[in-house]
């Protein structure tokens, strides 16, 4: 249906375009749908075929369809051809920027205040909890995919490296937390340096195939070493976090009674929320410092042009790698993260569909915003939830969410660079002209 | 050739295949002097520059580069990214090749990676800020604005490389090459696309580079006007082969050269160098 469309570079005016740009989308309508909805077969009951056509549906989908082509038409007329600097004038750049400029704080404020402001429902402290791990995720691939330049998608290997680590460490040899937790982001960061030195020599969409397929290895390791791993069983009786050393449960050593207050299994919730805010903001204030640094400059280097990085100089295999590292130990920290929220970890919790949403995380944020991928975590994983009344039509509708977005910024939510260096004024860098990296 | 050569290129081949691309081309480039590569087009220039720079290994000879200080380096042995690391051999790009989404000054930035790194103690020293990182970035910043006021972009420092004009991209490239503080600057046609204007402001950043700092410079060029201004010696090549050197007037004279220019006609040639000169 966009194939007619696509032509009006000039948009077509007058009833008799706009009529005949309708009827090409029916009768295309009118072909695609003959068969898929005009005729439906099903096998009998002694297995031959039976069909019956449904010619009622189909004329109300065709006409859907040039009713709809019509409104479009004229919506599109209506605003105007869609340039850059018409959808984005500069007014609203600047509206934006001061937007932009308070979101971000009032965002962390508001944050802080969650568990006072709703202590007593437990379901939004563990949503927001769940939200925040995907930001810390999204934050930790955004160095390797929005900074660097390098499409990963088997990102969840790392979140599955910490998350056993730690499983594994505490439940063998009783560590607490606190030592583990520094454990898992090396032992990920160490796996994403193992794998990285044959993959990173890859570019493109060779990259992503390889990384896919390095977590699903993972995976697969993870189910198929029963002895260490526990196999799909997973690992369970996993520590609750302890603050500091001090249990945070009913007994006598408990916090609650060392504190003098009554126990409440919401203390334990709270601590979680902010035990997870706090890695997911080092993990953003250490990718800002990065991006300042050498090797954040290089990375972002990386993304633009390989070939002149090398000519100046850089390395890019390690460069590359110090990306790849730095992601994973984000990525491990939030799997020991998990492994402590949950008591239970098992493969099933680091499917492709985890590296997925983390990569429409990073990409429907804005390649290398930092506030962006935080919305975005907000917007898909907080949407999920608020769709669950929509049952069946759940996955529809937010896929239609997400399509609109898309359409609505290309280049993601927050679609410009900040400099990270500058001599009198820093500017924001449109994002049409920041390169999204070759692998 | 007198003694004090930076680049020394002997019997160099490279082959594609069973394409000989160069085939046992020796030249030199004398220290702070300015070499000229020309030639027609697939006369096998930007091939000796790959070969030079790194991005091809040669399929046989040697390229030196010694340095001030005596240290010889073969380049064909170094790879990529080594040769403008540890032999400070930078080069520029046929078609520009900056970070389009990069600030400028952050591209000036890029190109002084090697010594902020070991300023920011490997990132470590600089992820906690220490005071000696903070004095390097601040002399990087020093030295990228000085080239920024070099090439004329001083105020378009915080613009995106992206959104520079041509002739603006070709003077930034060389600004970016320059802040890898080289001993040898490779040019890849830094004239091609430019204006008389441009290229006549081109020509005068090139002598005023090898006048104030004595950096070493090669270059290849089809604008005859930049060549014969600004070369101290000039090696001609054609189908991969050396078919003349000398000085832009020894060169100019050359019939062979004149030949290769344009066919056998040789009038109709001598009026181009002469257009040129």
């Amino acid at each position: 249906m966009t194939a007619p469309s696509t032509q009006t570079a000039k948009p077509a005016t007058g009833i008799p375009a706009l009529l005949k740009t309708a009827f090409i989308n029916a009768l295309i309508a009118l072909v695609l749908f003959s068969l898929m909805v005009g005729i439906r077969t099903e096998a009998g009951s002694d297995g031959q075929l039976t069909y019956w056509t449904r010619f009622g549906e189909l004329a109300s989908l065709v006409a859907v369809v040039f009713g709809g082509s019509i409104v479009i038409d004229l919506l599109r007329q209506w605003i105007g051809p869609t340039g850059a600097d018409k959808l984005v004038p500069p007014s609203v750049q600047s509206g934006m920027s001061f937007v932009g400029r308070y979101l971000a704080p009032a965002l962390l404020i508001f944050t802080l205040l969650v568990p006072v402001i709703f202590y007593n429902q437990r379901y939004i402290l563990d949503l927001a909890i769940l939200v925040l791990t995907y930001v810390m995720l999204g934050w930790g691939l955004n160095v390797v995919v929005g900074l660097a330049g390098l499409l990963d998608l088997g990102y969840v290997a790392f979140y599955a490296v910490g998350a056993y680590s730690y499983g594994l460490l505490a439940t063998n040899f009783g560590w607490s937390f606190w030592v583990c937790l520094p454990l898992a982001g090396i032992l990920a960061a160490f796996w994403g340096v193992l794998l990285g030195f044959p993959v990173l020599r890859l570019r493109g969409d060779y990259l992503a195939i390889v990384t896919l397929a390095f977590g699903e290895i993972i995976r697969l390791v993870i189910i198929n070493w029963q002895e260490l791993t526990g196999g799909p069983n997973g690992v369970s009786g996993i520590p609750r976090p302890s603050f500091f050393g001090i249990p945070l449960d009913n007994s006598d050593d408990g916090l609650a009674a060392k504190l003098g207050i009554e126990y409440s299994s919401t203390h334990r919730i709270v601590f979680l929320f902010y035990l997870i805010l706090a890695l997911a903001l080092l993990t953003n204030w250490v990718t800002i410092r990065l991006r300042r640094l050498p090797i954040g400059r290089a990375w972002e280097a990386l993304r633009e042009d390989e070939v002149a990085c090398r000519a100046l100089g850089i390395n890019t295999t390690t460069t590359k790698l110090t990306a790849f590292a730095t992601g994973a130990m984000f990525g491990g920290f939030a799997g020991a993260f998990f492994a402590t929220r949950q008591g239970f970890i098992s493969p099933e919790s680091f499917t492709f569909q985890e590296s997925a949403l983390v990569l429409a995380i990073v990409v429907l944020g804005g390649m290398g915003s930092q506030l962006g991928v935080a919305l975005a975590a907000l917007a898909m994983i907080g949407g999920f939830e608020l769709f669950r009344s929509l049952e069946t039509y759940r996955m529809l509708v937010f896929g239609m969410a997400m399509v609109l977005i898309m359409i609505w910024r290309p280049r993601g939510l927050i679609g410009h660079r900040a400099p990270t260096v500058y001599l009198t004024k820093a500017q924001a860098i449109s994002s049409d002209l920041v390169k999204e990296g070759h692998g | 050739m007198s003694g004090d050569t930076i680049l020394n290129v002997e019997r160099l081949t490279m082959r594609f295949g069973g394409i000989v691309a160069v085939q046992d081309l020796s030249f030199a480039a004398e220290r702070k002097k300015i070499t000229a590569l020309i030639g027609p087009n697939g006369a096998g220039k930007t091939t000796v520059f790959n070969c030079i720079t790194g991005f091809y290994k040669p399929s046989g000879g040697a390229i030196r580069l010694s340095h001030d200080d005596g240290r010889t380096i073969a380049l064909e042995k170094l790879n990529d990214f080594r040769i403008a690391k540890q032999a400070k051999v930078a080069r520029t790009f046929q078609n520009i090749r900056l970070f389009p989404g990069m600030t400028a000054l952050e591209n000036l930035m890029v190109a002084q990676h090697n010594a902020l790194m070991r300023a920011s103690g490997l990132t470590f020293l600089g992820l906690i800020g220490a005071p000696g990182y903070r004095d390097a970035e601040k002399r990087a910043i020093d030295l990228a604005t000085d080239w920024l006021r070099r090439v004329n972009l001083l105020d378009r420092a915080d613009d995106a490389a992206g959104n520079f004009a041509y002739g603006d991209q070709r003077r930034l490239e060389i600004a970016r090459a320059m802040c890898t503080e080289p001993a040898l600057l490779c040019l890849d046609e830094p004239a091609a696309g430019l204006n008389a204007r441009e290229s006549a402001a081109l020509s005068e950043l090139l002598l005023s580079i090898r006048k104030e700092l004595g950096t070493s410079i090669l270059l290849i060029e089809h604008d005859m006007s930049v060549v014969m201004e600004i070369s101290d010696h000039i090696v001609v090549m054609d189908h991969g082969v050396k078919i003349a050197q000398g000085s832009p007037q020894e060169v100019r004279d050359d019939p062979k050269v004149i030949a290769a220019y344009l066919g056998t006609d040789e009038d109709e040639a001598a009026a181009v160098m002469e257009s040129g000169s």
